[in-house]
């Protein structure tokens, strides 16, 4: 079973890609926060994520309360253990400035969200079709825990 | 969602008919929100400069402002609240019998946060202050008062 | 839900870059009791542009209320706001702040600024739900609107 760890601060988007990955892979643990700080202690399992499960992989959008979701992505990418999680940009910005931050970040790339509904759902399938299925994800090892 | 505190609110009202409805209204929607009450214009701009015997006057979350009024007409009072820096965060619902179109319109060009016409019946009344208390109370996110020493 | 001669939709320009968001919202109003004509923006530019009557825009209606998201790319909420208010013929529109932002200085830049109110958007989509619906609830059933006279 996978999961997909979502940083996602609008509660409408939060909904429409929880259904999207629905439709499209109900084995999927999809877990969510919804600002930069909480998704640190999620990954981190500080706190009251202590028996958080470790992601497969990471959707994370830029424009996010109490921490911005390029110092995430730099947190992320900048942990030895984090970093080999990959983390994919999912935002409503298209400026070449986000595009290139996040990739001299190392974001595994860079997605903008498509203003038409059925554009979104057909994206987050593809996401789900490529990452999560073609994609050969690191085996994630859970230190100690089942 | 409001960040869990006792409201303050100051109504600005002439009619002690409106102020007694106002009152009775607020204490079976919020009882423990706190109703402070200034007959005319001039007295309530007393009390938002805590000026004379307003020297401790609570900085309200809310005011309620009616428009016609003795000595200083809501309008004049509105626009000073809404010219002074430290005031104009307060928002401020006009709350008043009149719903002419030229009296809202002046009222928003003035910047009032919004504009409600006062129902005739009791029943009415008390539930537009359970609409004003819900709203502006539990929902919308109030600046923080900074309290004068 | 009876629509009389005289009740005209009411037009509500949501300036919202989230699509899910903007579903959300569209639903809520959609089963408010009043008409409402629901026009988007999705960033502060194209906001403008429709406010201002600009270009593809230039047949746009003028809004009764308008709802603003603040982080938004191209131009944000914050810049939106600080035009219309400026500005002597938008400064009238109701303007209420819609966001997930609940930074002090987010909500106190915002009312300097003059919006007539600061909603923070709940992070579950229930209770966003819930919140578009008081919305409704008061500023279209309640509060009177100044009336928007069409630029002939």
């Amino acid at each position: 079973m996978r999961t997909v760890l979502l940083i996602e601060d609008s509660p409408g988007d939060v909904r429409l890609t929880l259904e999207a990955f629905r439709e499209a892979d109900k084995s999927i643990d999809l877990r969510v926060v919804a600002d930069g700080v909480e998704a640190m202690t999620f990954l981190k399992r500080e706190g009251v994520h202590a028996d958080a499960p470790r992601p497969d992989f990471i959707l994370l959008d830029l424009n996010l309360p109490k921490m911005d979701g390029r110092e995430v992505l730099a947190h992320i990418k900048e942990d030895e253990d984090l970093k080999t999680i990959p983390t994919v940009i999912l935002t409503t910005s298209d400026a070449e400035a986000d595009i290139l931050t996040s990739y001299q970040l190392q974001a595994n790339c860079y997605l903008s969200k498509p203003v038409q509904l059925e554009e979104f759902e057909g994206l987050v399938k593809s996401i789900n079709d490529f990452w999560l299925t073609k994609v050969k994800l690191p085996q994630q090892t859970h230190g100690g825990r089942t | 969602m409001n960040r869990n505190r006792i409201n303050t609110v100051l109504l600005i009202e002439d009619s002690p008919g409106d102020v007694r409805l106002t009152r009775e209204a607020f204490r079976q929607v919020d009882g423990a929100m706190r109703l402070h009450v200034a007959g005319d214009g001039v007295e309530a701009i007393g009390f938002l400069r805590q000026q004379g015997i307003h020297a401790h006057a609570p900085r309200p979350d809310l005011i309620l402002l009616d428009l016609n009024m003795p000595r200083m007409d809501g309008r004049q009072v509105l626009a000073e609240i809404k010219g002074d820096e430290g005031l104009k965060t307060i928002p401020t619902v006009i709350l008043t019998t009149s719903d002419a179109d030229v009296d809202v319109e002046a009222v928003y060009l003035l910047q009032a946060n919004c504009y409600l016409t006062k129902p005739v019946e009791f029943e009415a009344f008390e539930s537009l202050v359970q609409n004003i208390s819900e709203f502006w109370l539990k929902n919308v996110s109030l600046p923080r008062q900074i309290r004068s020493a | 839900m009876k629509s009389t001669e005289d009740e005209m939709p009411i037009v509500v320009l949501l300036v919202e870059d989230s699509p899910g968001d903007v579903r959300l919202t569209q639903e809520a109003f959609r089963d408010s009791g009043k008409p409402v004509s629901l026009h988007l923006a999705a960033d502060g530019i194209e906001a403008m542009a429709f406010l201002r009557q600009e270009g593809t825009y230039a047949n746009a209606p003028r809004p009764d209320l308008i709802l603003l998201d603040l982080n938004m790319p191209r131009m944000d909420g914050r810049e939106v706001l600080a035009l219309i208010k400026k500005d002597p013929s938008l400064k009238i529109i109701p303007t209420i702040i819609l966001t997930t932002s609940e930074a002090e200085a987010d909500i106190m830049i915002s009312y300097q600024l003059q919006a007539n109110c600061y909603l923070r958007k709940p992070a579950h989509w229930d209770a966003f739900d819930n919140l578009v619906r008081s919305i409704n609830a008061f500023w279209l059933a309640r509060a009177k609107l100044p009336q928007q006279r069409q630029v002939v």
